[in-house]
């Protein structure tokens, strides 16, 4: 079948992009939106051109590399579904496709549909940890965990840090990525000595790194391929709210490493 | 010149080895720490893990990733579990009981004194693991779940639901990043190693490329660790994430690191066949699907109909009749070269006539379809979304493919590669599991590398050598950073006329048909003949676009491509000189009367370790011998 | 990532305000007290049905509480003025946080109310400016007599134009409220499978209740029912 696709081609984070548009017509329904893409760029690299730059690795959909824009929505119009496991057959002969990079102010475009997602890295290191150093660790039955705690927890954990959450939302905000690691760690035992410090610090960088805000429109939840909750912003306001109207000793709670 | 293979495995009863050899070393004080650098490279599982434990320690560390985070490390596609011998389920389970079952699996090939520490550490994995915030599954009494996984007699394998792998990661990249924010662990993302630099015998640091700017940068350190995962890419289709490439170990090894058995690699038997020529990688379904799945051909060849449509008496269940005590749950090895062998002779289904049906349709009218969806729904929503057909209503059509290497670079006791200070963990190494990995046991191997073993011979080492002492300005970082320049040049200068795939996917049609599930002489001579041609042609026809001093992908590719056809062809020479069937090695010549593997423990009991002999030179094999103090060599039988 | 220090009061709420939850919350809060108010509000003027005597009386009796009703006011006022500043500064807080729009943009899950929040709330503010100057202070009246609530209803409402207006930004406000109050739930951070649909039904028969009752009163006197 036949694809038209506008790309949004940008050579580097400094220099402008626009939309380029490339026919294909020898695409198999068979195959995954991105090895539709390897077709076209292999035609690229034959012609002497600059294949398109977009991010992928397991194409198993885990890895969360892989993500870009799709006709407006992020990882395409399947739902519970990464790009690399979208597939062709989704589309009809001569569909005319427009593919975006992620956008936002903490997403800085890198090159065509690279976009730099390092500010995630930053906000769990705020504090999207359990502080356990190797070898101090308890015996792992000594602290028993109802089932579906850890079943929730497990939920939120699904998470693949893929960026789609921001893309997606009107005002760029990263709630349903931050949330999902705060309702993870602070729905178990072992996360709860440092509930409030962890959440009082990662909604502190989140905010820092320039993400917006969350206005409720459940978006993210919609697009997430791994159907991420946006209960677990609930959750992170009211840790958030409570870790900073109650905390008795604030400075050593939210400081101490 | 002949490697000195000394495995440094300490002597007396087994199970008190690792708490002597860790009394016995030397420690550096916590003052002192810091004046030490150590480089690690690759941040999956093995990576993260030790770049975490080291920061934890107060060594200066830096980490190195060619992906934009640590969390997109491959290790996170594992889906199964993680085996660790707890013994919670009371089934009798132990240290002993995982060492042996992983001797056994790996067919004798592996060190004894490597394998029951990796036994001994399992446990402490799950206690750390647990305390990290990794969500197992769990019984309602709160304890923690197994399963029983890959045919163990036991149930020690513990999961996050399908994504053990997922978690482990994310709870070690957690680890990671907190010791990123005590500034303790500096983490170079989107650098790529290129080189290792060996000054006075030792390692002393790395040459990389930052994959945005094309900067070629040097790094100097007092220990160098790598943890860079497998090479089954050399296949180009495998199970592996695209990325996941051979070149910091293939430039370790031409830099004076032995590469151990590089022929042992392993095809899991149930994967999704390939589609197309558009095909870019292979997915795996879990092998848990055997248990219920049962595996057929048409008795006709190139037999066409709907599988539906094939009665009962025209189907061949092959594997229930060539191992009739096993059946479906023979292993992985045996699965694999018997649908090659059914496709190699006709019968195989599906498009491209490479795939045999996995049928559930009498398991579904034993035990219910609400049963089949409790135990594999998952599996089959993810074999729909790809091939869009049903497989509750259409039998599955699956196929061996290339999922992991247990060679890679050897390593002693110590984990300390043939080069004093380049340490070696997780898949990159030649590994703890023979010539056969045991399903749920990479997890455990990357894991106990990086939290239990490597901190600790890490300082061993360093407690033996002085901080510092060489600068990014000397003479060998120079040269090399000029060579890997000129590397780099060169692939952008030849401006051919085919595409790296196209010359990835040529190396892995080769590797596939002549190195891959089985092997004769023949094939693996054809092999080392045809591989030095298209490399030949790669470096003189290839075509990579685009600048050294931007984001390129087609130039991170190529130099992994060209590293992939030199560890292919040692690859195929190593399987040549083989002479034995053992684990994920199968030499057609050597096989018993029903087909088994037969191994040659006279002439073969040794790991062989593969020494650079420069340009254009054969490699020189060396043998470091297995003694088997506690275990007896048997033959394996699943018939 | 530094200490945080939130020695004092003052630190506290400084660092709460400063991050983009809290003023989310600062604006669900002020939202649920002038929910409850329209509500409210709602309810004391339907008595508009029962004739001049009973809405009139009404009317006395909240003058009557004095001080009390300033304090009413003034807690309003700070409500909608935190509601209206916290909203103004999220809104661009949204414009810095993708500086780059989108060429192509879809939505998927949105309700036209959430998606017409930004501009539905300052047009519903504009009205409460009108709506005080029209029945409060009376200087957008044609016709206003101080204490006869009736009369200055039926009056007002008797221009079409003031009518429309009225029936526009009700219908806007039912529309705010219809994402706002579940959405208020959310942010405060009570989220509950099994409770959030319901949470969600409420929701939306509040918006219908404000709406219906509100846009009743102008229709009811346009048509003559209320005379």
């Amino acid at each position: 079948m036949k694809i038209i696709l506008n790309i949004w081609r940008q050579k580097n984070s400094s220099s402008p992009g626009k939309m380029v548009r490339y026919e294909l017509d020898k695409v198999n329904e068979h195959m995954s939106f991105l090895e539709m893409l390897d077709v076209l760029n292999e035609d690229l690299a034959r012609k002497g051109e600059d294949p398109v730059a977009f991010e992928h690795d397991c194409r198993e959909g885990i890895c969360g590399c892989c993500g870009f824009m799709v006709n407006g929505i992020a990882h395409g119009p399947e739902r519970s579904t990464t790009v690399c496991q979208l597939h062709m057959r989704h589309f009809r002969d001569g569909d005319e496709l427009w593919l975006e990079p992620f956008r936002a102010k903490a997403f800085p475009v890198i090159k065509d549909l690279v976009v730099d997602r390092s500010a995630f890295d930053r906000v769990i290191a705020a504090g999207g940890y359990i502080s356990i150093n190797t070898g101090s660790a308890p015996e792992a039955n000594s602290i028993p965990v109802e089932r579906q705690r850890a079943d929730r927890a497990m939920d939120a954990a699904a998470c693949i840090g893929c960026g789609a959450c921001v893309a997606a939302c009107p005002n760029a905000s990263a709630s349903l990525f931050v949330s999902a690691k705060i309702a993870h760690l602070g729905l178990l035992p072992q996360g709860e000595p440092e509930r409030d410090r962890r959440a009082v610090r990662m909604v502190l960088k989140m905010t820092e790194e320039g993400f917006g805000y969350c206005t409720n429109t459940g978006e993210c939840e919609a697009i997430c391929p791994k159907g991420v909750k946006i209960e677990n912003i609930a959750r992170m306001h009211r840790d958030f709210t409570r870790a900073v109207a109650l905390y008795r000793e604030a400075s050593k709670a939210a400081g101490a490493h | 010149m002949a490697f000195q293979l000394d495995a440094r495995t300490p002597s007396g009863p087994l199970e008190h080895r690792w708490s002597k050899a860790k009394q016995e070393m030397k420690l550096v004080s916590p003052a002192n720490r810091r004046k030490y650098t150590v480089i690690v490279v690759g941040s999956g599982l093995a990576g993260g893990s030790a770049a975490a434990t080291l920061g934890e320690l107060g060594y200066n560390v830096k980490c190195f990733s060619y992906h934009d985070s640590p969390r997109r490390a491959h290790s996170i596609g594992a889906q199964g579990g993680i085996n660790a011998a707890k013994n919670y389920q009371n089934d009798g389970d132990s240290a002993y009981r995982l060492f042996y079952d992983t001797i056994k699996g790996g067919d004798f090939r592996s060190r004894e004194s490597n394998v029951y520490r990796l036994a001994e550490v399992s446990v402490d994995i799950i206690d750390q693991c647990v305390a990290q915030g990794v969500p197992f599954a769990r019984e309602y009494g709160g304890t923690l779940a197994n399963r029983s996984f890959g045919g163990a007699q036991v149930s020690r394998t513990f999961y996050a639901r399908g994504q053990t792998g997922q978690q482990l990661l994310l709870g070690c990249y957690q680890a990671l990043e907190r010791q990123v924010d005590a500034g303790r662990v500096r983490m170079f993302h989107r650098h790529e190693m290129l080189d290792l630099v060996v000054i006075g015998g030792r390692a002393r640091g790395i040459v990389t490329r930052n994959l945005l700017t094309g900067a070629i940068d040097c790094h100097v350190a007092d220990a160098v660790v790598l943890a860079t995962g497998g090479y089954s890419n050399v296949f180009y289709l495998s199970t592996n994430a695209k990325a996941c490439n051979a070149t910091a170990i293939w430039r370790a090894y031409k830099r004076g690191a032995g590469f151990g058995n590089p022929c042992y690699t392993q095809i899991h038997p149930t994967c999704i066949p390939q589609s197309g020529d558009y095909q870019s990688k292979l997915t795996l379904m879990s092998e848990s699907l055997r248990n219920d799945g049962r595996i057929w051909v048409p008795k006709k060849k190139g037999d066409t109909r709907n599988p539906n449509e094939i009665p009962e008496e025209e189907r061949d269940y092959y594997l229930e009749r060539m191992y009739p005590a096993f059946g479906n749950l023979c292993p992985r090895d045996i699965a694999s070269r018997a649908a090659k062998l059914m496709c190699d002779q006709g019968f195989g289904v599906g498009p491209s006539g490479r795939g045999v049906y996995l049928d559930f349709k009498e398991a579904i009218g034993r035990l219910g379809r609400k049963t089949i969806e409790e135990r594999y729904g998952n599996l089959f929503e993810m074999y729909e979304q790809i091939t869009a057909e049903d497989p509750y209503s259409v039998p599955m059509r699956i196929y061996p493919a290339v999922h992991y290497t247990m060679g890679g670079l050897w390593v002693d006791y110590h984990l300390q590669s043939t080069i004093p200070g380049l340490f070696v963990l997780g898949e990159a190494n030649f590994s703890d599991h023979g010539a056969n990995r045991l399903g749920a046991s990479a997890l455990m191997q990357g894991l106990a590398d990086g939290y239990f073993i490597a901190p600790y011979t890490v300082g061993h080492f360093l407690a033996q050598v002085k901080p510092g002492g060489v600068e990014a300005e000397h003479a060998e970082f120079r040269a090399a950073k000029e060579q890997v320049e000129q590397r780099t040049r060169r692939l952008l200068s030849i401006q051919g006329k085919k595409t790296v795939d196209d010359f990835h996917r040529e190396l892995g049609k080769i590797m596939w048909e002549y190195c891959g599930m089985a092997r004769n002489a023949t094939g693996l001579k054809h092999a080392l003949e045809k591989i030095p041609e298209v490399r030949e042609e790669f470096w003189h026809n290839v075509n990579v676009p685009g600048s050294a001093e931007e984001l390129n992908q087609s130039l991170e590719k190529a130099g992994r491509v060209a590293d992939f056809f030199e560890l292919g062809e040692l690859t195929c020479l190593d399987a040549l000189e083989r002479e034995e069937s053992c684990g994920g090695h199968f030499r057609e010549e050597h096989q018993t009367e029903e087909g088994e593997a037969k191994r040659d423990d006279e002439r073969f009991c040794h790991a062989a370790v593969w020494e650079y002999a420069g340009e254009d030179k054969p490699p020189v094999r060396n043998v470091e011998p297995l003694q088997f103090e506690f275990v007896h060599l048997a033959q394996r039988s699943y018939k | 990532m530094g200490t945080i220090a939130l020695n004092s009061g003052l630190e506290r709420t400084a660092f709460f305000y400063q991050s983009v939850v809290g003023k989310k919350v600062v604006m669900a809060v002020t939202g649920c007290v002038l929910s409850l108010f329209v509500l409210g509000h709602m309810l004391g003027n339907l008595q508009v049905y029962q004739g001049a005597e009973k809405l009139n009386h009404y009317a006395a009796l909240l003058q009557g509480l004095g001080g009390g009703l300033w304090v009413v006011r003034l807690v309003l006022l700070a409500c909608a003025g935190l509601h209206v500043l916290s909203a103004y500064q999220l809104w661009r807080l949204k414009l810095d946080a993708r500086p780059t729009p989108y060429i192509k943009k879809a939505t998927v899950a949105t309700t036209y109310a959430a998606r017409t929040m930004i501009w539905s709330g300052p047009i519903v503010l504009a009205f409460i400016i009108y709506h005080l100057l029209h029945f409060t202070t009376g200087q957008a009246h044609p016709d206003f007599r101080h204490g006869d609530v009736y009369h200055n209803v039926i009056a007002g409402f008797s221009s079409p134009a003031a009518s429309l207006f009225y029936i526009a930004a009700n219908i806007l406000l039912a529309f705010h409220l219809y994402h706002g109050v579940w959405s208020m739930f959310q942010t405060v951070g009570v989220n509950h499978p099994r409770y959030t649909p319901w949470l969600k039904r409420l929701s939306k028969a509040y918006a219908w209740v404000i709406g219906i009752g509100n846009v009743s009163i102008p229709l009811a006197v346009l048509t003559g029912i209320v005379k």
